[in-house]
């Protein structure tokens, strides 16, 4: 096996073995805590642009198989694991996680401390890395590392250029695509929805004349503040359609809402996130993937609702709008990966749909 | 919610005597849950028999009773108590069945006690087969087609619609007692009708065989708000057939995608709401390898060894949680203790692979059956923690103190290819070596997953450690590959035998080269938050997270797995050092491989490190703590027999040193000893080959007790009455323990008594001597002791506290030791000392108040038994009698001979105290479940020598109204004493009053059965034995014992006399 490094910006190097995609990268190096679903993480566009680490040592035991992908084409700049399974053992499984890696062309590397680096990242905070070959001047490739200026189109770069229809017999949702789990699809399609997915930059007025019943805001990658049009876009929509927001979607409808959002030290990536709903005082866990959050101080009271809080470190997890028909969630209902536990959201927002209907 | 106020004083019932099924992890539980009901402010009444437990020391909780748990007793307490509320739920089946009985007798309801945690309603839910399929029903969970029956026709009825395999499960029994798989009729016809006998309300169910499914558990938690949470998932390397406490586990799941993880804990999650359980429960299921159906197994509602594996493998400590549960706390409201910060709402992440292995007791019971089913067979288990399955594997095979140091057992390169399919068909304790020896030989993991329906997942990993193996020998000295091995858990033994060196050598250039190991910690969230446990585990990786303290540090060495001859009172004796360590002021550090127990509860010491017990592992965690000293005194033979190369490799050992052990284990120089201190011991010799052994023998005559030296537990310790025998012995004995010569012993007859002492190098404290009941020839460990002395005169007492000052001192011993003495015609002669703390340490001191091995540890840290309020000699006697009772798990191990020994064969031990011996002695009886009723019939099955004995006890029996029933010659000689006796064939006969159908029929209430001096083997006496135990009926097979209970029944009888 190849050895291969990891360098962050901060100058560290830890070595290690090469596998999947052989290309040299570079992208946020963030931790995961979840310690099973690596296929649904690995393929989830709020990955696009980050270095997956996944604090679970033992990564690809079940293999790949067709029906766990979140997107088609995972944008992920690199996986670091402690050890990736040579065997896929699962009767759904059809290839290994390096050969998966391989095929779409995303560098991996094993055999790295990963706890180490987990501290160094709790402690740090998100830091950039590069996976490279090893070579023996290194100050070029940190030179480079710290020279790297992170995308911000990262929305752009993962949201379907054309809308594209899935089609079903119920209530006709429009789903923004900011850069979207196929298990947000899977749930309204559940639910017999008939969906239209279109790109983040839809306008406001293109999406209202679809009359849809309800407007589906999904995750996406990177920074809510980098795609303003689509804050605007909501401003423009909200109080005419019943919306629900999830992850990078939530933000975007705080944003909307002149709620601030801001950077967190290290995120939340992980499948055991208690989070309380206010009003009943109920716990779920939940799955989560976010590098930014809602800022407490910001909310407008007159305007917004916090409904639900993150149980260790109180960050906002859901709001509200006091006076139309939309809410929105930080973390996963979706889940895949992850419980199930908050999945009756989808159920809350199609009952959010009825009864708007109902009353105008 | 805030914790109830309505409620003050809260009664905790223990889970009594280790026995299989039911081990150390109730200790460990039920003193968690004490302590946390303490600190919430309750008043903690605590019921357990087993004195040999942490949860009942004075400090655990307010008031302990070390009372039998049985509804007379513990009604008794109840009605003195009065307390508002009891909790069930820690103390195992015993507790729940205890619950289940005290609600029945009305006595619940009577004084309004509150029963906590579990309502009655969900056990039986869980518990009764009928209640919990319509609840699965209701929940739309999957069960296996099953059915419950009553009678073996039922059985039979309903096998015939769903066709073979079928199990056989008895309700409401301990680790699926009397159950099995059946793959036709008369399988099924003898284990249906024996768990229809087991099962205390005479239920089976018969349920469709899903062997060969993935078996995973999850451990859950519910409160009274309704929430809910998964602490822990494990999969099982063993599919559904085995037990799962027989079973290899990984934690978390390893082959399980997300889709099945969380359909899986959904299920998990449903069932404990459904039941509406206060505090931990465990459910087991069963899932297709090739689909996505599952079944539930099994539902727990109570924690179990499960939820104990779980805590110690993800530091989330559930029994103390589930007992403040219990109290209306809630999970959000409480913090993580591990954390400090985060919520005790919280799923554990892990960052490393878990491994058990279950340790079984066949290296003693060599003719048991090993073969693993649904019954569970294993005494204890190990715990292993690594970065990859490799590294926890292979660092939990060599925990497990079999003689294998690797996943490899040499002799089986023996065996044959038919030999090897079988093995790993059929599985017994030791399939993972026949595993190991076939991929050695070149079967496929496809050939194996066929034949075994393990995951390939789990054989590849076996497979890439043989394929290091061939790596390492091809390169001798290479440093990567060295480095590598070491990543995959490989021991420096391993590789040492791999490149013909020697371990040391191994090490050496491991430390040369910086190949060291670093020390993780176990924190519940995989280092996303700061912790502050400390709670580490070794792997060879960069960071070392185990920062060394600036305070001295005393490293502990704890006992290994839980096995016959060393028991859970040596892990009583280790939390006990670390106390008194810390005491002292210094940091008190534990290495221990046992998740079972509460040494390894990370909240007892100031650092834990969760390692196997052997030389490379300890010296890597001396060479990082450079602890001031290591005590072994209290961590049984596994720590003792680590002395010396530790003392070899340059470790201070505090306490006795190491020539002194060795003076006491040495078999020739503990001789020349005792002729310089002019203290008398039975002739013997050492023989290192069998010529050698005849020729001692015969110079001091026959019968002549056998052993191996360095024993445990008295393995492989026989009578030998001929030359024949004894040479037949030697080729066995010398292939037990090859390194040890063989000791020879003259065998005196006469009582045994036993003392602990405590000696600091000029004063000896002896707290006290028990008297055992049994006369020499049964093991110490497997004898009642009684304390004080009730037969020894005075000047015997002397003479026995002379000695152990003498030999103490002798000795040179600082800290504790245990000697054992026979009383030969008035005579006191010395058999055996241990320079350790022994299995009585507990017993001991809880009777006489001395925390025995805390005022040991003190000595050892220098301080002196006057400094510590102690004088010298014999402690002042105690006003009651008590006395101490073995318990025995013969009914889980099929084709073990009960009949007592030189060789332990018991599980646990009970404690009965009262103010005559007759009451203690009754109270023995009740709590290891030895219950006789007031009349009944009694079997005699006796040896010719022992006759005129019998015929005392006889007549003892027949004069309180028992009948008496014998077999032929028996029955003969007891008629011709003049006494009325039923008179039943022998075995081979086919009438139907032959002595076996007897017990079938539960025509006898007890059982007497003796064997000559010979103990030959007779077909008759092992299947009479082995017939009592399947049937429970109690059986005697030392008449000591025997006159013992008849003289309990005598003292609750009347006299019953016409004018």
């Amino acid at each position: 096996m190849t050895k291969r490094l990891l360098i962050l910006e901060d100058g560290t190097t830890f070595v290690g073995e090469g596998f999947g995609g052989e290309l040299n990268t570079t992208g946020e190096v963030v931790f995961t805590t979840s310690m099973t679903g690596y296929q649904e993480t690995i393929t989830d566009q709020s990955f696009n642009g980050q270095i997956i680490m996944f604090t679970y040592p033992m990564v690809g035991n079940y293999g790949i198989n067709r029906d766990d992908y979140e997107s088609i084409s995972p944008t992920c700049k690199g996986v670091i694991v402690k050890e990736h399974a040579r065997l896929a053992s699962n009767w759904r499984a059809n290839m290994t996680l390096d050969e998966f890696l391989k095929r779409k062309g995303i560098p991996g590397i094993s055999g790295i401390d990963t706890r180490k680096l987990t501290r160094k990242l709790r402690e740090v905070g998100t830091m950039k890395g590069s996976i490279i070959d090893v070579i023996s001047e290194l100050d070029h490739a940190f030179d480079q590392l710290k020279a790297t200026v992170m995308p911000r189109d990262q929305v752009k770069q993962v949201s379907t250029t054309k809308p594209y229809p899935s089609p079903g017999i119920g209530r006709n949702i429009v789903v923004i695509d900011y850069g979207l789990k196929h298990s947000i699809l899977r749930e309204l399609s559940r639910r017999e929805c008939n969906l239209t997915v279109l790109p983040y930059n839809t306008d406001a007025q293109t999406i209202l004349d679809l009359h849809p019943d309800g407007v589906m805001l999904t995750n996406g990658p990177g920074d809510p503040k980098d795609v303003p049009e689509s804050i605007a876009t909501i401003r423009e929509i909200q109080g005419k359609v019943p919306i629900f927001g999830i992850c990078l979607g939530h933000q975007l409808f705080a944003l909307a809402n002149d709620a601030d959002t801001f950077k967190l030290k290290y995120g939340h990536r992980g499948l055991n996130h208690p989070v309380r709903e206010i009003a009943t005082g109920k716990i779920d866990f939940t799955s989560q993937n976010h590098g930014y959050a809602v800022d407490m101080q910001s909310i407008d009271p007159e305007k917004l609702m916090v409904t639900h809080v993150e149980v260790n470190d109180g960050t906002i997890e859901g709001i509200r709008h006091r006076n139309y028909p939309a809410f929105s969630v930080q973390f996963h209902p979706d889940a895949a990966p992850g419980p199930h536990d908050a999945i009756h959201l989808f159920d809350e927002f199609m009952e959010l749909i009825d009864a708007w209907k109902e009353n105008n | 919610m805030p914790k109830r106020t309505d409620i003050k004083r809260i009664m905790v019932i223990g889970s009594g005597p280790i026995i299989i099924g039911q081990a150390a992890e109730f200790d460990y539980a039920g003193t968690q849950a004490c302590l946390a009901l303490k600190e919430e402010g309750y008043e903690v009444i605590l019921v357990n028999s087993n004195p040999a437990t942490i949860m009942t020391d004075k400090e655990i909780a307010d008031r302990v009773y070390i009372e039998p748990i049985t509804l007379e007793f513990v009604s008794r307490i109840l009605r003195k108590e009065r307390p508002d509320a009891l909790l069930p739920t820690l103390g195992g089946q015993t507790g729940l069945n205890m619950a289940m009985e005290l609600s029945g007798s009305g006595i619940l309801e009577e004084l309004n006690i509150e029963l906590l945690g579990t309502k009655l309603k969900a056990i039986d839910q869980a518990e009764d087969r009928d209640l919990f399929k319509k609840l699965m029903e209701e929940l739309e969970q999957p069960i296996p087609e099953s059915e419950i029956v009553h009678t073996v026709a039922e059985a039979l009825n309903f096998v015939e619609k769903i066709g073979y395999p079928i199990i056989v499960r008895p309700a409401f029994t301990l680790g699926g007692t009397g159950g099995g798989m059946c793959d036709n009729e008369e399988e099924l016809r003898e284990i249906a009708a024996n768990g229809l006998k087991l099962s205390p309300v005479g239920q089976c169910l018969i349920e469709k065989s899903i062997a060969g499914f993935k078996e995973i558990e999850y451990e859950v938690m519910r409160d009274s708000a309704d929430n809910a949470i998964v602490v822990c998932n494990m999969e099982n390397f063993d599919p559904v057939g085995i037990h799962t406490g027989d079973s290899i586990v990984f934690a978390p799941s390893q082959t399980l995608s997300d889709y099945e993880y969380q359909m899986l804990r959904d299920a998990s999650l449903k069932i404990i709401r459904a039941l509406k359980i206060e505090g931990g429960c465990n459910v087991q299921l069963a899932l297709d390898p090739l689909s996505f159906d599952y079944y539930v197994i099994e539902v727990n509602p109570r924690v179990s060894r499960s939820s104990a594996l779980a805590s110690k493998a993800t530091g989330y400590p559930i029994a103390k949680l589930a007992a403040k549960i219990a109290v209306g706390l809630t999970l959000d409201e409480m913090k993580n203790p591990v954390t400090g910060t985060t919520y005790a709402e919280f799923e554990p992440a892990l960052d490393y692979v878990v491994a058990k292995i279950p340790r079984w007791p066949f290296d003693k019971f060599e003719k048991g059956d090993r073969r693993l089913g649904t019954q569970m067979k294993a005494t204890g288990e190990v715990m292993a923690i690594g970065r990859n399955i490799e590294e926890s594997l292979l660092k939990a095979v060599r925990s497990l103190e079999i003689g294998a140091h690797h996943a490899e057992l040499k002799s089986l390169s023996e065996v044959t290819d038919e030999e090897l399919t079988e093995k790993m068909v059929k599985a017994q304790d030791d399939r993972l070596f026949y595993l190991t020896e076939a991929l050695r030989r070149g079967y496929t993991i496809f050939e194996l997953a066929e034949l075994t329906k393990i995951d390939l997942f789990f054989l590849d990993k076996l497979v890439h450690i043989i394929e290091l193996e061939t790596e390492l020998a091809a390169a001798n000295l290479d440093l990567d590959i060295l480095k590598k091995a070491k990543q995959n858990g490989f021991s420096d033994r391993k590789i040492a035998e791999l490149w013909q060196t020697t371990e040391d050598k191994i090490a050496e250039k491991r430390r040369e080269h910086g190949i060291v190991p670093v020390y993780k910690m176990v924190d519940t969230c995989a280092a996303e938050f700061a912790s502050q446990t400390p709670y580490f585990y070794s792997t060879y990786e960069e960071e070392n997270e185990s920062l060394v303290s600036d305070k001295p540090s005393v490293l502990v060495l704890g006992s290994g797995p839980i096995r016959i001859g060393q028991g859970v009172e040596f892990d009583y004796a280790t939390v006990h050092s670390v106390k008194a360590i810390q005491a002292a002021g210094y940091e008190a550090i534990i290495m221990n491989s046992n998740p079972e127990t509460v040494s390894t509860d990370f909240s007892i010491s100031d650092k834990l490190y969760f390692e196997p017990l052997t030389l490379e592992d300890v010296l890597n965690v001396v060479n990082l703590e450079k602890p001031v000293g290591v005590i072994v005194q209290f961590g049984g033979q596994t720590a003792i027999n680590l002395a010396e190369p530790l003392t070899n490799n340059g470790v201070s050992i505090i306490g006795t040193s190491i020539e002194d052990l060795d003076r006491a284990e040495n078999r020739d120089l503990f001789e020349q000893a005792l002729q310089r201190l002019e203290i008398p011991q039975p002739l013997g010799e050492t023989a290192v080959s069998t010529e050698e052994a005849v020729v001692i023998a015969k110079k001091i005559g026959y019968p002549v007790l056998v052993r191996p030296s360095y024993v445990l537990g008295g393995r492989a310790m026989e009578i030998v009455d001929n030359k024949s025998d004894l040479e037949s012995y030697m080729r066995e004995a010398v292939k037990a323990s090859p390194e040890h010569p063989v000791l020879i012993d003259r065998y005196l007859t006469g009582k045994e008594c036993e003392v602990d002492a405590i000696s600091d190098g000029k004063d000896v404290l002896i707290p006290g001597i028990m008297e055992h009941i049994e006369r020499a020839g049964v093991h110490s460990g497997d004898s009642m002791a009684v304390y004080p002395p009730q037969t020894l005169s005075k000047e015997i007492q002397q003479t026995i506290a002379a000695y152990t000052k003498k030999l103490a001192l002798g000795l040179n011993c600082k800290g504790i030791m245990n000697i054992q003495f026979v009383i030969h015609e008035e005579k006191v002669y010395v058999i055996e000392v241990n320079p350790r703390a022994s299995r009585t340490v507990p017993f001991l001191s809880k009777i006489t108040g001395i925390p025995m091995a805390q005022v040991a540890t003190q000595i050892i840290l220098g301080k002196t038994l006057q400094e510590l309020g102690y004088q010298d000699g014999l402690y002042p006697e105690s006003s009651l009698v008590h006395v101490k009772a073995p318990v025995f798990s013969f009914s889980k191990l099929q084709r073990v001979d009960t009949y007592l020994g030189p060789e332990m064969k018991s599980t646990g031990e009970v404690l009965g105290s009262d103010v005559s011996l007759n009451k203690a002695l009754y109270k023995v009886f009740e709590a290891s479940g030895l219950h006789l009723p007031d009349y009944g019939a009694v079997l005699f099955t006796i040896a010719d020598e022992t006759k005129e004995e019998a015929l005392e006890l006889a007549k003892r029996f027949d004069a309180i109204g028992y009948s008496l029933v014998a077999t032929t010659g028996t029955a003969e000689y007891l008629e011709q004493q003049g006494l009325h006796v039923r008179t039943v064939a022998k075995m081979d006969s086919d009438g139907k009053d032959n002595v076996l159908s007897v017990i079938r029929k539960g025509e006898v209430q007890a059982i007497i059965n003796s064997m000559d001096k010979k103990r030959a083997y007779s077909p008759e006496g092992f299947a009479i034995r082995r017939e009592a135990v399947e049937h429970g009926i109690p059986l005697f097979t030392s008449l000591d014992t025997a006159k013992a209970i008849v003289t309990v029944l005598e003292s609750r009888s009347f006299l019953v006399e016409s004018l």
